[in-house]
């Protein structure tokens, strides 16, 4: 998995079935220290109800993606599956 | 997922059989801000996107997932059209 910040969510009204009432986040991935990551964001569905500003915990495995949000099949790649609280790690916390 | 504009189409005649009937996308990777974030790339469309449609898209295995229970190959699938990107300042 990886730490991101939500910047914002993604409205489509036309889309896949499979993701009608999900939450399509908008998330910069960060390094654990907690600075941004270069490069475009990545667009996760909402399995805890996190919001922009929220740091949170992603998947990028396509199964674990829907296994977050319980859709089986479904065309998603990427989940946030948590908020997080607090990142310690060695030589620094954030 | 990840956004994109559609850039173009690609057409193939000779190709696997279960494309038939299928449009290709060229896809151009995008930022929340629109601008450009990568290479383009070719794209299976799901949902009738057209050039210049702000799009987002699924990749690797379950790309192919919205053509089921069709096994379709794909890498990469236009899944939604964006109608705008919310982003808090």
């Amino acid at each position: 998995m990886l730490l991101g910040r939500v910047t914002g969510e993604v409205v489509a009204t036309h889309k896949s079935s499979s993701h009608e009432g999900l939450k399509l986040l908008v998330v910069q991935t960060l390094e654990l220290d907690g600075t941004e990551r270069p490069g475009a964001p990545l667009i996760a569905v909402d399995s805890v109800g996190a919001g922009a500003g929220d740091r949170v915990l992603v998947t990028l495995d396509g199964w674990g993606a829907m296994t977050a949000v319980d859709r089986f099949p479904a065309p998603i790649d990427c989940a946030v599956l948590g908020v997080v609280d607090e990142v310690k790690v060695e030589g620094g916390d954030s | 997922m990840r956004l994109g504009r559609v850039t173009g189409r690609l057409w193939s005649t000779i190709k696997t059989p279960e494309h038939d009937g299928k449009r290709f996308l060229v896809v151009q990777p995008i930022d929340a801000a629109g601008g450009d974030a990568g290479e383009e790339f070719v794209a299976v469309d799901a949902i009738g996107a057209g050039a210049g449609e702000t799009v987002y898209w699924v990749r690797g295995r379950e790309a192919c997932i919205p053509f089921y229970p069709e096994q379709v190959a794909s890498d990469a699938t236009v899944v939604g059209i964006v109608d705008r990107v919310n982003q808090a300042e």
